[in-house]
């Protein structure tokens, strides 16, 4: 159980990151439910969480903008004065192949996905480091364990976040901050309905399992690193794709 | 200022019962790493009240040289 346990959950106002809320929330965490544009949405995850006897409450954070980072993580400390759990989740993607993808769509990617984490991580560090405990959890892909056609981008910003976990995860170990990363394979969300035909294409039959995940079952992942059972581990991937990446 | 620092440096580094002087340097007498002095920098930044800007790191080498970073932040005691 997570209670009385402070968890940030970046991008969590659909898809998975809701799901990771709803179940950090369900285990007794206090949720801060981040959201870049979806206000509507965050606020509709912290009044189900409330339904539910937990508690949450909703922040704005544009997680590329490494200021706004800022600017959320001393709110946090304000409002909570600590942070137990952090899940960088909050991701975009704008698949196209390689020779037809703009700059300007790589970069977006990019900033995102793999910067927006650092400026998480770089703004809680410090308080990470004071409590001497912490655990930090970095939705990456099966896309970036194995790459993917179509998502150049999206695969070099997944697999760079792996490459963060455990350096981050080396940095951290001596301070009692568990630091690991969570591969979804093909889950069954907005994001993923609206991924090109291309990339989708023949994707399930890859699935040794032959069929899509849920966002629960990653949100179950995430739960158990975020808890005091895996106190020991550190630096991992564990990848959520029914098989996709053995 | 010094005996409150030393009592701060003992904690963090886990150096007690080591002669600590002006002189003695963290990395090579104490075998601090960077990331200990980044721990020692915040337990600095909380003992005295001040805040040291990471670019400052880089100069705090020796107990002395944190004395005289200290002093030109008007801390005497």
């Amino acid at each position: 159980m997570l209670t009385g346990k402070v968890a940030l959950v970046t991008g969590a106002a659909r898809g998975i990151g809701k799901a990771i809320a709803l179940k950090l929330a369900s285990q007794g965490a206090v949720v801060i439910v981040n959201y870049a544009g979806s206000k509507e949405k965050a606020e509709a995850v912290v009044a189900q969480i409330r339904e539910a006897s937990g508690e949450a409450v909703a922040m704005q954070c544009d997680v590329s903008d490494y200021s706004a980072c800022e600017a959320l993580s001393k709110a946090v400390l304000e409002q909570f004065g600590r942070l137990d759990i952090l899940v960088n989740n909050a991701g975009i993607t704008r698949d196209g192949l390689l020779m037809r993808m703009s700059e300007a769509d790589y970069d977006a990617v990019l900033d995102t996905n793999l910067k927006g984490a650092f400026n998480m991580i770089r703004h809680f560090s410090r308080s990470f480091l004071k409590q001497r405990s912490g655990r930090i959890i970095n939705i990456s892909s099966v896309s970036g364990v194995m790459g993917n056609a179509g998502q150049a981008n999206y695969s070099a910003s997944k697999a760079g976040l792996i490459g963060l976990t455990k350096s981050v995860a080396r940095e951290l170990a001596g301070r009692g901050v568990c630091v690991n990363a969570v591969a979804p394979g093909f889950i069954a969300t907005d994001m993923t309905e609206a991924m090109a035909e291309s990339a989708k294409e023949g994707l399930e039959k890859l699935i040794p399992f032959g069929h899509m995940g849920k966002p629960e079952d990653v949100a179950e992942a995430v739960a158990f690193l975020a808890g005091d059972a895996s106190a020991y581990i550190t630096g991992q991937v564990i990848c959520v794709d029914g098989g996709m990446a053995i | 200022m010094l005996e409150k620092l030393i009592s701060i440096i003992e904690e963090q580094l886990n150096v007690e019962g080591m002669e600590i002087t002006e002189s003695t340097s963290f990395k090579e007498d104490m075998d601090a790493d960077s990331l200990d002095l980044f721990d020692l920098a915040m337990a600095i930044e909380e003992e005295f009240g001040i805040e040291i800007p990471s670019e400052d790191l880089g100069n705090i080498t020796t107990v002395g040289s944190v004395v005289e970073y200290l002093k030109s932040k008007g801390i005497e005691e």
